[in-house]
């Protein structure tokens, strides 16, 4: 089956498999950022946007993807350096292995809440687990990022 | 992860519901979440998307809901946030995460009639009728009390009346299902005392409900509906609670539930 996207900002025409999920064809085009890991759907580390709402890559079949326009961390790039040199900066980077998802969903999170409290980024990013458990070194950085006190 | 043969986008619900019922393994698809968890071998997978069922809006004093719609959209809608104490956001806010919530449809969580579910615990709290292609439109608690049939849930339908309402929940850790949820409505005097996640599918207590309507609203009156309502429901066990659990667990939480109501009412 031949679907249209448009993957960060540029369009591409990929064969897929009708159940296909959306990280698979990805990682097979190059994107690696895009990683799998729970399989139950709950780990957010195959976070991607499909027309700039975060999603699990591992659940969204590349078929539903047609005619949309997908983000992955490589397409933010200068975003995701500037968080990420915060995370580090804060000793929070850990392991690294949910960065990616965990990085898209910040990013998610700065364009939909305005100055948000504890709480709400708590609760945004409840959907991305951190395998060291850092949470709370994540917590800072995030407020940091964002200029929350 | 389940396999497809096929893959149909139609852009009529006729076409739709034809291609279910030619064979019995062709399946509607919802958000995938849950089917993709098991390994089904679906002959024809039918996807909704292009019927533009992705909706939320008021409509001749219903709040009506498509069922596509995510349950980000439930969660955000500002319809929702400010109709019956935002008791709908409340509800599936804490499912898993806001990646998660993008991806799942209200249409799907309804129809498969999930034990876990707690968006059908705070649908059954309000006057919500649920509209079938061919079964038409029913309350939802007849609908869920009807075996399963090929049909396709289109769009659902919440009475825009002034109830207040609430819905609460225990869950082992943040992202997990429900041990036990609940959610308690009251319009003028009638209550409605709904119980899910028992394991079992989501109930209302109706002798509970009706008996607390019929009360003042003491403390001591209170507890004995809560009490009234772990009685009369029938709870289970399964590897997140015993059936005692669940039944302790209700007590506390139906309270809970009618005391946040009465406040509210206040």
């Amino acid at each position: 089956m031949q679907i249209t996207l448009t993957i960060n900002d540029k369009l591409v025409i990929w064969d897929v498999e009708k159940d296909e999920i959306l990280a698979d064809t990805l990682r097979s085009h190059g994107l690696l950022s895009v990683k799998k890991a729970c399989e139950t759907s709950c780990c957010g580390l195959c976070t991607v946007w499909v027309e700039d709402k975060s999603v699990l890559s591992c659940t969204t079949l590349s078929v539903r993807a047609h005619g949309k326009k997908i983000t992955t961390i490589e397409g933010v790039s200068k975003d995701a350096e500037d968080f990420a040199r915060v995370l580090t900066a804060e000793g929070s980077e850990q392991c690294g292995f949910c960065s990616p998802g965990f990085v898209m969903n910040v990013l998610a999170m700065k364009k939909e809440l305005v100055n948000p409290s504890d709480k709400e980024i708590i609760h945004y990013l409840t959907g991305n687990l951190c395998r060291c458990t850092g949470y709370m070194g994540q917590l800072r950085a995030v407020k940091t990022y964002l200029g929350v006190q | 992860m389940f396999t497809l043969s096929d893959l149909v986008q139609p852009e009529k619900l006729e076409t739709a519901y034809q291609v279910l019922t030619n064979k019995r393994n062709n399946t509607i698809l919802g958000g995938c979440a849950f089917l993709k968890m098991g390994s089904k071998r679906i002959s024809t997978a039918i996807d909704l998307s292009n019927l533009n069922l992705n909706y939320i809006k008021e409509q001749d004093g219903f709040i009506e809901i498509g069922a596509m719609t995510s349950l980000r959209e439930l969660e955000t809608h500002i319809l929702l946030r400010e109709q019956f104490n935002g008791l709908l956001p409340k509800a599936v806010s804490s499912i898993i995460g806001v990646q998660f919530r993008n991806c799942v449809t209200v249409g799907a969580s309804v129809f498969a009639k999930y034990g876990f579910s707690d968006v059908i615990t705070a649908l059954l709290a309000l006057n919500t009728e649920v509209e079938l292609y061919k079964g038409g439109r029913m309350p939802l608690a007849d609908f869920l009390k009807q075996p399963k049939v090929k049909d396709i849930l289109v769009r659902l339908w919440i009475k825009l009346d002034t109830r207040q309402a609430t819905y609460l929940n225990l869950r082992k850790s943040a992202s997990d299902y429900s041990i036990l949820n609940v959610a308690v409505s009251k319009l003028d005097n009638q209550w409605t005392i709904v119980v899910g996640a028992r394991p079992r599918r989501a109930s209302i207590a109706i002798k509970a409900s009706a008996a607390l309507s019929q009360r003042s609203l003491s403390d001591a009156e209170m507890e004995e509906a809560a009490n009234q309502a772990a009685e009369e429901l029938a709870f289970g066990t399964n590897m997140r609670g015993t059936a005692e659990y669940r039944k302790a667990l209700c007590k506390v939480l139906v309270k809970r539930a009618i005391m946040e109501v009465a406040s509210e009412c206040k």
